[in-house]
């Protein structure tokens, strides 16, 4: 089972958890109060590059009846479409840049170049999956109604396609993040009529409506003879973009060591005991400033985690804090390259395709999925946390994770 | 018919002067949608869009010490036409902030070079006010609301004219006179308006000129220094006719209780216009306050501890709300009026900024369009 005792988890003492959210809110206050002329031009300039590769794909694209035409153009289109959902769209509903007060670059009247209407997505994103950020049952997130990414979600026959919807999923990820809203496993749980679905349905509709026809019908027609291989390049951009952002989530959410939580931990949750959720539900992947763009700085899904709705741009700068942090209460900081937090999550959910019968470790203690009890299976082990009197050296859950994995497999008595 | 509609359905919401330059902007944003084309002109030249209105500042005069006029040149959907005495929100950015403030127009209003202009006094703790006064050089694009306050002369034009102003409440009334002057019949103006110091009237040399010119203008400066306030049983040995005249009023909000208080005891209170900015403008410090929601159009008083968000679920208003907790944004809305505090930063917001009201109380007062 997932995670019911964060602080035993952690192996944090209630002073050392309410500390930790003290340093927290410190970060969020020191980065609040030096917002200012310069995050101001980040924000601009990158609407400008994105909006100048918008235009520009679209018009080299009018001659995409040349293969360099079409190669420079689908690139540039898919460039402007990752930095429009990504760096802007994801971030600007998030309030990121609400402090600017600037009506055109605000969470209540930003619509993004995607197929989710935005209203449905603050809601599904910002409140569901933010708040009850993997708390299995709450956050649709975990799996998105349709993979199975941890073990204590019940395994059920159809299941066995879980790396196959994996691949679906990333392939159409924007009609997935645009349908998201259904919240079919409510529906399947019956909690949620048909009714509301269907009024649902029909906003996501419109708004498919007009991205598709936008891509598919008008620039097309406006590239006269040149029509078709205008729509194989959107085509071929919109899957570039789904790929893209799809890889971003999933590193940021189902590595090992992204935990789950059970709903018993959020019941008994404080604004500390939120954080640490976050820091430990989610992970990171290393990248340079390029990468960190391109993913709107999502390699750094622990820090948007814990301050979702500070800027983007800070998140480099939050992240060296946010490690000391993790060094300082022995807390381990999930990250790795790109490649390796996939391959990961790939394993993952190919494991899951299949029941837990037939799988090695348990719902306790799997690279995957993890509950406080995996250390007490282990004799012993528990016993040497907490501060070391002599050195001063806090010997807490990296430590532990670290022994887990070198000490041998051995059940309590 | 419904063809035309569909054509200006992108563009619903966007100020245009012209209902065909919504229908092109309409059938255009079909190929930049989720965006309007403005979105994109507007890279080309920061004018080129009525989505948000704006404006270039093009110079700033010195009036007095502490005043200036900005002549700002609008972009598109600006209204060519308001009316004198009417005021108009200017957005600026200051340290990647907007901050917005409404400012009476002192121009009038000229379809052909369409420019604006207003005039600002620098109060010390008037921050914006300040900006627009000391440091903004030509050039620099602002952001615009349309012109909009019932503070206007009405048509037709009464024949008495009484307008009482002091120090910067002179501005939406300067307009009044520009505009009069500019008409050929001339209603019977006494005009008493006070300030410190000759130096400290703000387009004085204007009013002496007009005072001059004009027969039916009366000017009464009440420099305070040597005079002494304004004091509103003046009114019967200095203006006798007082009462047959229609009278319009801005200055300071002292001024203007008095003022109002004695329209109100002789029974003329419907004559009586009053522009109490100066309100807005103060700040009014301490914590919680009144908050009213319009649309339901109810008020409640609140503590600073409890939530906007709480305090309109209590009176039985569909809040939005997602977390609560000042993640997520649902909770969302334009601040109408008056102001609010943030409790997680302690920052307060005024009209014109969008607030999450989960985590904002009232500051003195607030009004919500919801
Ligand atoms: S309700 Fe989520 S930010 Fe206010």
């Amino acid at each position: 089972m997932a995670i019911t005792d964060i602080d035993q988890y952690a192996h944090l003492t209630d002073a050392d958890v309410e500390a930790l959210g003290a340093e927290l809110d410190a970060i969020r206050r020191d980065i609040e109060e030096s917002r200012g002329e310069a995050d101001a031009r980040y924000i601009r300039r990158a609407i400008t590059v994105q909006r100048s590769l918008a235009a520009g794909g679209r018009v080299v694209l009018m001659f995409s009846n040349r293969k360099s035409a079409w190669v420079a153009g689908t690139a540039m289109l898919s460039l402007a479409k990752i930095i429009e959902n990504m760096e802007l769209g994801h971030n600007v509903m998030h309030g990121q840049w609400d402090w600017m007060n600037d009506p055109e670059i605000h969470s209540s009247s930003w619509e993004w170049d995607t197929t989710c209407p935005s209203v449905q997505w603050k809601h599904s994103h910002n409140f569901v999956h933010h708040k009850y950020t993997n708390v299995v049952g709450m956050d649709d997130d975990v799996g998105y109604g349709i993979l199975r990414v941890t073990r204590d979600q019940p395994w059920e026959w159809w299941n066995v396609g879980n790396p196959i919807y994996n691949f679906t999923l990333g392939t159409f990820f924007e009609y997935g993040v645009a349908l998201h809203h259904l919240e079919t496993e409510k529906l399947r749980k019956k909690e949620k009529s048909y009714r509301q679905a269907l009024k649902d349905l029909r906003i996501i509709g419109r708004k498919v409506g007009k991205q598709a026809a936008k891509d598919y019908l008008i620039f097309p027609a406006l590239a006269g003879p040149n029509w078709k291989s205008t729509i194989t390049a959107n085509f071929t951009s919109n899957i570039v973009r789904n790929y893209w952002a799809y890889m971003v989530i999933f590193c940021g959410h189902f590595p090992d060591g992204a935990e789950k939580f059970t709903v018993e931990e959020y019941e008994n949750e404080d604004q500390p005991r939120w954080y640490l959720r976050q820091m430990l539900g989610s992970a990171n992947f290393r990248a340079g400033p390029l990468m960190r763009f391109m993913s709107g700085n999502l390699s750094h899904q622990i820090e948007h985690h814990l301050f979702p709705d500070l800027p983007s741009s800070r998140y480099e700068e939050i992240g060296v804090r946010v490690r000391e942090l993790c060094d300082k209460y022995d807390l381990p900081y999930t990250t790795g390259s790109i490649v390796h937090q996939y391959f990961q999550s790939f394993r993952t959910i190919t494991k899951l395709a299949l029941p837990n019968a037939l799988l090695k470790a348990t719902t306790d203690d799997a690279p995957e999925t993890a509950s406080e009890l995996r250390f007490a299976v282990r004799e012993g082990v528990q016993d040497h946390f907490g501060v070391d009197p002599a050195t001063g050296r806090r010997r807490g859950l990296r430590t532990a994770l670290r022994e887990l994995k070198k000490a041998p497999v051995r059940a309590a008595a | 018919m419904d063809l035309l509609k569909w054509s200006k359905r992108p563009a619903v919401g966007v100020d245009a002067k012209k209902p065909q330059v919504n229908i092109v902007r309409g059938l255009i944003a079909r190929a930049t949608t989720p965006l309007l084309p403005d979105d994109y002109l507007h890279l080309v030249n920061p004018l080129w869009s009525a989505r948000e209105l704006r404006g270039r500042v093009i110079d700033v005069v010195r009036e007095t010490e502490d005043t200036a006029t900005v002549t700002i040149r609008t972009g598109w959907g600006f209204p060519d036409s308001y009316k004198p005495g009417q005021y108009v929100g200017i957005g600026l950015q200051v340290a990647g902030r907007w901050h917005w403030r409404s400012y009476s127009l002192t121009s009038i209003g000229d379809e052909v070079d369409k420019t604006i202009a207003i005039t600002v006094k620098a109060n010390p703790d008037g921050f914006l006010s300040a900006h627009l006064v000391e440091g903004v050089s030509p050039g620099t694009i602002i952001r615009l609301a349309a012109p909009k306050g019932d503070f206007h002369l009405p048509e037709p034009l009464p024949d008495g004219l009484l307008f009482i102003t002091a120090g910067s409440g002179i501005t939406p009334v300067m307009s009044m006179l520009r505009a009069l002057r500019a008409r050929d019949q001339q209603p019977d103006i006494v005009h008493v308006h006070s300030a410190p110091t000759r130096d400290d009237v703000i387009f004085l040399e204007e009013m002496e000129k007009m005072d001059g010119d004009l027969l039916s203008y009366d000017l009464q400066l009440q420099l305070t220094r040597e005079k002494g306030k304004f004091n509103i049983d003046q009114l019967d040995s200095e203006v006798p006719d007082w009462r047959d005249r229609s009278c319009w009023a801005c200055g300071p909000v002292a001024m203007l209780d008095t003022v109002e208080e004695r329209y109100a005891e002789e029974g003329l209170r419907e004559q009586l216009h009053i522009e109490r900015f100066a309100i807005a403008r103060t700040d009014v410090g301490g914590e919680g306050g009144t908050v009213t929601f319009t649309k339901s159009d109810k008020s409640v008083e609140i503590d600073g501890a409890t939530t906007i968000l709480e305090a309109g679920e209590d009176l039985g208003i569909q809040m939005p709300f997602g977390c609560r907790m000042g993640i997520c944004q649902t909770c969302v809305v334009p601040l109408a009026a008056g102001y609010v505090r943030d409790l997680r930063s302690g920052d307060e917001h005024r009209e014109g900024e969008r607030i999450q009201t989960c985590i904002s109380s009232v500051s003195g007062e607030c009004t919500i369009d919801l």
